[in-house]
Order: structure tokens, then C-alpha cells, then sequence
């Protein structure tokens, strides 16, 4: 089973969920966040390398090319420019897609690779892995497919996603058995979570919600799910030892003794929805 | 013309609620660059003035009366994005290449509407915003569209300042963000997920040659972190701004649709503060990495 935890919003708690489910239940871990990955702060393992994450790039044979303007032409990143003396490529901006080579008539271009990122893998009280885009680098799903290629590794996963609902929030839960959705009660939280409840039901995740620091705004986060028929299957009370915890990264289950019977019954009650 | 981004690599550190102030004390254009989870118009409730349509990245369709399963397009796609029965499915990047070597021609690549910029008027001011439609990609190169509108509308308006509510994360939307802006302000919280953030985020900030400054929101979360983040700054000799303590105020004046400075004058006060020196550096070019 794989379950997602996502968010429109950020910081309204996906870490501090996805780690602690996945503790109290001793399942695998996927960091998906690769732009800004946390999980490993809450736990005191090794990180090592599994592999870098790398994308094909032209390679322009000058002595070849005519600079006869197909390739930048058929690029749709504009990712290649045809100058009157050379082609100028510019690495950031290319997706990988091969289609200047194909496209050449001189067979000008070959591929080369560049790295953009890295997959890490560690072990402690669970199997965790991560992606990590590098600085600089603008593209993240290719990361997020890479580290998703490792679940075949695991039984059961855990996969924290980036904030968001655009293409790194999707790349990270479709497939997914499950999606929790976790919000705050705040006009922010629900307007966020409108949108994220959009991309599951597009994608068509099941999904249900957990809102998180309940209690310091207001309630049509609670109205709104009642409403469209949305389960709401935790709530997590705004408190300043659970704030202080997370702060510190330490796993607040494994410091409050009913939060991690309540991430079991949680991640059982999953289980039996799917 | 001057341009701040607001950022903090995490999110839900403030950004927004910190952006809406400075929205009350700048003569400024406002521009909500998070565009797949923008909030800023809760609290600024713009009156929407002009809209134009975004294309994001195109889209491969497929005919399937002339597509004979040939299965050529699948072979060569780069993103997994066709299946058995060559359906197109979402993480289809539109780059062309099944469309190039499609023997039949039953795949063409076809513009899409991904979503949509506006033009608007809010109590503050003027503000360039955007919606992405559901499950739509590409949010950088929205990003970019909302800047451009931003701009014209301070020429428009003869503004000298655009102040950019960034989006999380360091990837393309923030790139797009922060990319040729005269500064940017990182909003963090003491927490180890903060701090990490905001080290990845500097990071890609000195990345483009962007002079960063600090603010420290909900400091007294956790009062130790709080100084390391501090003694973190000052190594590296990066301005903090201010600091910020944790109140409910922040969320109740979200409740009521409202920005902390017509809400809370004692936290007015301090944002007040840290914006005179944020726009102060602002004008100097000082602050620095």
C-alpha cells in the first residue's frame, strides 16, 4: 500500500504527519519533497548515495552542423538558439525529450548526460528514501520519478509530498493507493485545500483529510468537508509541546505514547479502505 | 524600478501574511507568485480589473481512427507519458517527439488554456495574480507572465517598487520568482525544517547573485533555534530584519480577511519596523550575501 500525505498550502504539517505515520507503523519512507527535503531531520540515520539523477542533453557536433535552425525550432523549452556562428544550448531550460537529435538532418547531435539531483537511501527505524534536487536546478519531477522507481523495494510506503498542486505534487501521488490531504482551519488552509481536493479527484486518488493545529482558526475547513462528503480522518489539536517537538525534530509519537496508537488505528483504517 | 521577493523554501512560514502588510506600507505593485496555492487575495480581496489567458506547455492528442497501435510513440517518449492503449496521461511534457515520428499522423500537438493572469485593484493598491487550473503544470512560466503584468502595471501606475509573494521550495516557480529581483526576503521559523530551508534557499539565492535578508517568524517557538539562525546570519554576514513572535492574532486577522497592520497595532508596529529596513536596504543595495 501506498499512501501520499499532500497539501495545497505549506506548513500546515505533511512532515510532521508523514513521519510519524510512517514511525507508529514501521513502513518505509519517501521524501518526494526534493526541493526541500525534511524527513531526515527527524531521524538519526545515515544518508548514503544510491544514484545520481540524470537527464539527456545534446551535444553539437559544430563540425557537422549547417545551423539549418530545426532543432531550436523544434524545441519547446527554447532550450537551443541558432546563431549565425554556432548553436547556443542552454542546459536548465532542456527536459531531456531527444527530439533535436531526432530531428537533425545532419546527425549533428548526439546525447551526453548532466546531473540535476540525487537519490539517498537510509535505514534505522524505518527504511527511508530520498531525492535531492541540486541548487540551481529548476526541474523536480524527474527527481520525484527516480525515487518513485525505489517503491518496488518496499511493501508499504509512506510518501510526503512538495507543497503545491502543480506537476511535483501530481508526479508524487499518482499511483497512490491513497492520498491524505492534510490542512489547517484557516481561510488560507481551506482555500488550498479546495484546490488539492480538485487534483485527487482528477487524478482519482482516494483521499480524506486530517486537519492539523486544529483549533486556532475557525471551522469551515470542518464545514466545507461535511458539505462534499469529505472524510475527515484525524484531527490534530494546535499544541505548543507537539509544535515544540516538531521544532526540535523529534517524532512526537514516539514521545506521546496515544499519538502513536492513533497513527496505528490510522494507518489500519486505511488499510481497510482501500 | 526596485523588486523584493518574498520567500522561505518551507512553507507556511509567513510569507503571505508578511506580504500582505508591506502591501499597506508600500507605494508598490503587488504581484501573488504562488501561483498553484496563491492566497494573497484573501486578504486583499482584489477587484479583478483584466484577465488573459495562460498556455502552459502543449498537449499531445492522439486520433485514434488513424493511430495503428504501431507503438512507436510510446518507444520514443522520454516521460512515460503514453500507455498500451496510447492514451496520453498527464505527465506528458508536450515536447513533440511522438508527433515527429508518428508514421500515420494521429498525434498532434494542441495548444491548451492551463490557466489564467489578472489585472486588479485591491484597498493597497495594484496587483498582478493568476489562477493554474486543476492539475495543470508548468507554474514557472505562469510565474513569469504574472512579473510581466506586474510590470506594466507599475509603468501603468507609476509605481517604482513590485513586491513578489514567492512560492515554496527552490524550484522552477521560485527561480522564475526571484530571477533578476533587486533582493529577496526570506521569511523562516525556528524550527530544524526551517533552518534547513532557508540554508537551500540562501543557497539558490547566491545561486543568481541575489542579495538575501531574514526575518525569523514565530521566534519564540523555539528560542534556541531562533539564535542559531541568528549566529548562522551573522557568519555569513546576512541582514536579519526583524523577528517576529508567535500569535493567534496573525490567524484571526485571517479570519476576518485582513492584513496584521489593520488588525493588531501592537504587531503593526513591528512590521512597520522591519519593513523600513528591509526597504531601506532596498534602496542602498546594501544588506548582502
Amino acid at each position: 500500500m501506498k499512501v501520499a500525505v499532500a497539501s495545497g498550502k505549506g506548513g500546515t504539517g505533511k512532515t510532521a504527519i508523514a513521519t510519524n505515520l510512517a514511525v507508529s507503523n514501521n513502513v518505509a519512507l519517501f521524501d518526494c519533497d526534493v526541493e526541500e527535503p525534511n524527513d531526515h531531520l527527524f531521524f538519526d540515520m545515515k544518508l548514503q548515495k544510491v544514484e545520481d539523477v540524470n537527464l539527456k542533453i545534446p551535444i553539437i557536433d559544430e563540425r557537422k552542423c549547417t545551423l539549418c535552425g530545426k532543432c531550436s525550432e523544434f524545441c519547446q523549452y527554447n532550450a537551443l538558439a541558432t546563431l549565425p556562428s554556432h548553436v547556443l544550448f542552454f542546459p536548465e531550460l532542456c527536459h531531456g525529450c531527444g527530439g533535436c537529435k531526432l530531428i537533425c538532418p545532419e546527425e549533428a547531435i548526439h546525447e551526453g548526460e548532466r546531473s540535476i539531483g540525487v537519490i539517498e537511501r537510509g535505514e534505522n527505524e524505518i527504511v527511508f528514501y530520498r531525492g535531492v534536487l541540486n541548487v540551481g536546478e529548476a526541474m523536480a519531477t524527474p527527481i520525484i520519478k527516480a525515487l518513485k522507481k525505489k517503491l518496488k523495494a518496499v511493501e508499504h510506503a509512506i510518501l510526503d509530498s512538495p507543497p503545491g498542486n502543480a506537476c511535483p505534487m501530481i508526479e508524487t501521488i499518482k499511483d497512490a493507493d491513497y492520498c491524505i490531504l492534510v490542512t489547517e482551519p484557516t481561510p488560507f488552509g481551506l482555500h488550498d485545500l479546495k484546490l488539492a481536493v480538485d487534483v485527487v479527484k482528477k487524478m482519482n486518488v482516494p483521499f480524506g483529510v486530517i486537519i492539523n493545529k486544529d483549533g486556532i482558526g475557525d471551522k469551515e475547513v470542518e464545514n466545507y468537508c461535511k458539505k462534499e462528503g469529505i472524510d475527515i480522518i484525524t484531527k490534530v489539536p494546535y499544541s505548543r509541546k507537539i509544535a515544540s517537538l516538531y521544532s526540535q525534530g523529534k517524532l512526537f509519537a514516539l514521545e506521546m505514547k496515544e499519538w502513536d496508537e492513533k497513527f496505528q488505528e490510522l494507518f489500519a483504517a486505511i488499510e481497510e479502505k482501500i | 524600478m526596485k523588486q523584493l521577493a518574498v520567500i522561505s523554501g518551507k512553507g507556511g512560514t509567513g510569507k503571505t501574511s508578511i506580504v500582505a502588510s508591506f502591501a499597506f506600507l508600500a507605494d508598490a505593485v503587488i504581484a501573488d507568485c504562488d501561483v498553484d496555492a496563491p492566497d494573497l487575495h484573501i486578504l486583499l480581496k482584489p477587484e479583478i480589473k483584466e484577465r488573459k489567458e495562460y498556455s502552459g506547455l502543449k498537449i499531445a492528442v492522439v486520433d485514434h481512427k488513424k493511430c495503428i497501435h504501431c507503438g512507436k510513440c510510446r518507444e520514443y517518449c522520454r516521460f512515460d507519458a503514453i500507455d498500451e492503449d496510447i492514451n496520453i496521461n498527464e505527465s506528458c511534457e508536450g515536447c513533440g517527439v511522438c508527433e515527429y515520428v508518428c508514421p500515420t499522423n494521429a498525434i498532434v500537438l494542441k495548444q491548451r488554456k492551463s490557466g489564467e493572469v489578472f489585472s486588479s485593484m485591491t484597498k493597497f493598491g495594484p496587483m498582478a495574480h493568476a489562477l493554474l487550473y486543476t492539475a495543470e503544470e508548468t507554474s514557472g512560466k505562469l510565474v513569469t507572465m504574472v512579473r510581466n503584468e506586474a510590470r506594466q502595471l507599475a509603468e501603468k501606475c507609476g509605481k517604482d517598487m513590485i513586491i513578489i509573494d514567492g512560492p515554496p521550495g527552490i524550484g522552477c516557480p521560485v527561480i522564475a520568482a526571484i530571477s533578476g529581483a533587486n533582493a529577496v526576503l526570506i521569511i523562516t521559523e525556528p524550527t530544524v525544517s526551517g533552518i534547513h530551508d532557508m540554508e537551500r534557499v540562501l543557497q539558490v539565492a547566491n545561486h543568481f547573485g541575489i542579495n538575501a535578508m531574514v526575518c525569523i517568524n514565530k521566534y519564540d517557538v523555539n528560542k534556541e533555534k531562533a539564535e542559531e539562525i541568528e549566529k548562522y546570519c551573522n557568519e555569513r554576514e546576512i541582514e536579519i530584519v526583524g523577528k517576529i513572535p508567535f500569535s493567534k492574532k496573525f490567524t484571526e486577522a485571517m479570519v476576518h480577511g485582513l492584513s496584521i497592520m489593520e488588525y493588531d497595532e501592537k504587531l503593526a508596529g513591528l512590521i512597520k519596523k522591519i519593513w523600513e529596513k528591509v526597504s531601506l536596504t532596498l534602496e542602498n543595495g546594501k544588506g548582502n550575501i
